[in-house]
Order: structure tokens, then sequence, then C-alpha cells
């Protein structure tokens, strides 16, 4: 994954990009299931690798082009980058170490919902559970938040751009 | 694309089973990993699929722009009206324990049409944002 | 060292960061918005690592298992993957317009042709 996001980087063909992004999702997802994180892999399989690249195809289709050189060498976005990336690092040390039982995530909220979740919603996915039922207000939000960003491209993209001195 | 043989009759054994898959996900969104949002991508991706082999014309034949837009709203006019059910049956905003008699089956009727509307949202959103980019002809200057 | 224990943490800063760096060094509009979908895959993972308790299962209960891995955190990233894609969709139609508005998606030429006398935009 770190090589495909690093010749993400370098490439300057856009479709080659897109490809490459396709090709990084897929991993994400793959990644994701090695966490464990089922309906989380599915999704951002469905989303990332699907719908995400013909999105952006669709858009390239719409800007055609090839990504300029850039004017000049990028070291103080570099600089800017391996800093913010090692202070960050040295933020994370303090973390609990890499599937640790003890931390705090484990051992607050997350136990009362894999016990008492099948109990009281009678579904065995815990994460549809808290999803839809504990946590059904942020599902809300979040499906509103959906159908806002269509609302968005819709106004955008509602109408063909006429002759110039027309229509506005 | 839709000259080509191998292609289209792919296409059009694929997307029943697409279809159908993408129904499994939603319904057994409480037993295995899947639920609403998984579920409507999966139907645009199969919608998407029939108009790239098809033509964009094919595909707002059969799914046209008004039952698309429609679906936008429907979907999360649906979650509210399950929402606002709660509070009519005496329970709170989004409460699922009144809306039947066993409260085990009121959260069964509360989360099978929520995921409906969250997937019938998220389809018609994603449907809706491929149909204006494909529509949209590119730059002619 | 504690390093071998919190490798992942690393792991998806560098993606993490290599995604802020498109984003910020370049000028593609196009480009920009795949950076900032890197980016939030990342952070995507960095908020799953620490879920996963090593010998547990996805969190569906199932008699044959004991131990789960944590759902919490999976159903916050549900929600962000979503909102991530909408925000994608949104930013590429920004993209699409400020093609035909401007004829290009680079970022110095927009700048450069806004900063140029107002004579352009009047005719618009």
């Amino acid at each position: 994954m770190m090589v495909a996001a690093v010749a993400l980087t370098r490439t300057r063909n856009l479709f080659a990009v897109i490809v490459l992004f396709g090709l990084y999702s897929l991993l994400t997802a793959t990644v994701m299931v090695a966490l464990d994180a089922v309906d989380v892999a599915m999704t951002e399989a469905a989303v990332g690798a699907g719908v995400s690249t013909v999105l952006l195809l669709g858009a390239l289709h719409l800007c055609r082009s090839v990504e300029e050189k850039p004017a000049h060498k990028p070291w103080l976005p570099l600089l800017v980058t391996i800093g913010t990336g090692l202070v960050l690092v040295y933020g994370t040390w303090d973390l609990p170490a890499f599937s640790d039982p003890e931390a705090p995530i484990h051992t607050h909220v997350a136990p009362r919902y894999l016990e008492d979740g099948p109990r009281e919603t009678g579904i065995p996915n815990v994460v549809t559970a808290v999803l839809a039922s504990y946590r059904a207000f942020d599902t809300l939000g979040e499906t509103t938040v959906v159908f806002t960003a269509g609302i968005g491209v819709i106004a955008l993209l509602r109408r063909r751009r006429y002759v110039r001195e027309g229509k506005r | 694309m839709k000259n080509d043989m191998v292609l289209r009759v792919v296409c059009k054994l694929l997307i029943p089973f697409i279809l159908l898959f993408a129904l499994y996900v939603q319904f057994h969104g409480d037993f295995g990993p899947g639920g609403g949002f998984q579920a409507g991508t999966i139907v645009a991706a199969a919608i998407v699929f029939y108009a790239i082999i098809y033509g964009l014309n094919s595909a707002r034949r059969a799914l046209p722009d008004r039952i698309v837009e429609a679906m936008i709203a429907a979907g999360v006019l649906l979650y509210l009206g399950v929402g606002f059910a709660g509070l009519y049956f005496g329970g709170n905003f989004l409460d699922y324990f009144v809306l039947d008699a066993d409260p085990v089956a009121g959260q069964h009727r509360g989360i099978f049409w929520i995921e409906l509307g969250v997937a019938i949202t998220v389809c018609g959103v994603l449907l809706k944002i491929f149909y204006l980019f494909a529509r949209r002809g590119p730059d002619q200057e | 060292m504690s390093f071998l224990s919190h490798y992942d943490y690393a792991v998806m800063l560098f993606l993490a960061m290599t995604g802020l760096f498109i984003v910020i060094a370049r000028g593609n509009l196009i480009k920009k918005l795949v950076g900032l979908a890197i980016l939030q895959t990342s952070v995507y993972l960095l908020y799953l690592a620490p879920g996963k308790i090593v010998g547990g299962t996805a969190p569906i209960i199932d008699p044959a298992f004991t131990v789960y891995s944590n759902p919490l955190p999976h159903v916050l990233i549900l929600t962000a993957i979503v909102v991530g894609v909408a925000t994608l969709a949104l930013g590429l139609a920004l993209a699409v317009r400020i093609r035909e508005e401007y004829g290009t998606i680079e970022e110095d030429e927009i700048l450069h042709s806004d900063e140029a006398p107002a004579n352009d935009e009047s005719q618009r």
C-alpha cells in the first residue's frame, strides 16, 4: 500500500492515478478484513474501489488533462509533511500497543454492547445493531449528509452550460 | 460497447445476480456483514455497469431521472417516518421498543425499515451523480 | 523498544502524510482530491487498528467464539466512508465546473487567471 501511495504521488498521467487509487482502495479493504472489520471492508470495497473510481473516471473524462510538471521542487511541502509525520508518530508513542486487550477502548462501553446488544435487539451483528439502533441518530445524520451531497451535485451540474452570454 | 457480443451476454447474465446479491446483503445485514449502505452501493454499481455496456440512454429508460430523484428523497423520508412513528406510538424519537407488542420484534421492524431507507437514498444519490457526470459532454473548446 | 508494538501507527501515518503531501504539493485538482481520499482512507485504518484483538474475530455474536474485536470503531468508520465518498463527489463536481469556467484544472493557472485584469471576468 505504501508503494501504491508513493507511486500515486509521482505519476502524472491522471488515468494511471485513478487506477492506482482503485488498487489502493482494494488493498485497504483487504487490510480491513485482516483487522476483523468485515462490514467496513465490504463498504470500502464497494464504495472506494467501485463508486469512487467510477466518479473519478467520469470527472476525468469531463476534464481531460494530464497533470502539469510542478514548477519548482516541493521542498517546503516535503519538509512540512515529514515534520508533521514525526510529530504525530511521537504523539502515537503513548497510545496503547497494537492489539492490547487492556486498552481503554475495550473496557468502557464496548463490552456492554457486545453482551447486551444481541439480547436487547435480537441481532447478532453488533455493528448493525449499534449503527441502526443504539446510534440510529448518527445514521440519520449520515443519510442526510449523503442526501445533501446529492442535492449539491445536482445543483452544480444540473444544466449543460450554454453559450457564454446566454444562460447564467 | 453494445456491439461486443461477449460483453453484452456477460452483462445480461451478471446483472440479475448482482441485484440478488444486493438484496441478500441488505436483508442479511443483521446476521453477517452488510446493511443498507453496502446494498445501496451494489445496486448503484449494477446499474452503472448496465449503463456502461448499453449506453446511458438505455439505463435512463430503465430507471428514469424522475424515479432516481424521488428515490433520493424517499429514503430520508422513510427514515424520518420511522423516527416519527416512534413518537406517534408513545416513545422517544427513533425509539423502536414501542413499534410492536414485543420490544425485540419492534427492534427488528425499526431496523428493517431504516436500513431500507438508507439503501434507497444511497442508491439514488450515487446513481444520480453518475447520470449527471455521464450526461454532460466534455468541453468542446 | 516500543516501536515494534506501535509499528501500525507509523505505517498509517506514512500513508496519511503521503496523502497530505499530494494535497499540498500538487496543483492538479483531481490529483488533490485523490490525495485527500488517500488521507481519509489511512485515517480509517488508524481508527480501526486499535480495535483489533489478535485471536478475536469479527463482531458478529456467535456461540462458537468468545473474543470479539471492538465494534465501535467499525460503526464510526462506516459512517466516515460514506461521508467521504459524498465529499469526493461534491469535490469532483466542483472540479468539473471549474474546468468549464476556467478551461483548466491546474491550480496555478486558475490563480493566475483570477489575478489577471478583471476584463476577463466581466465578459462571462
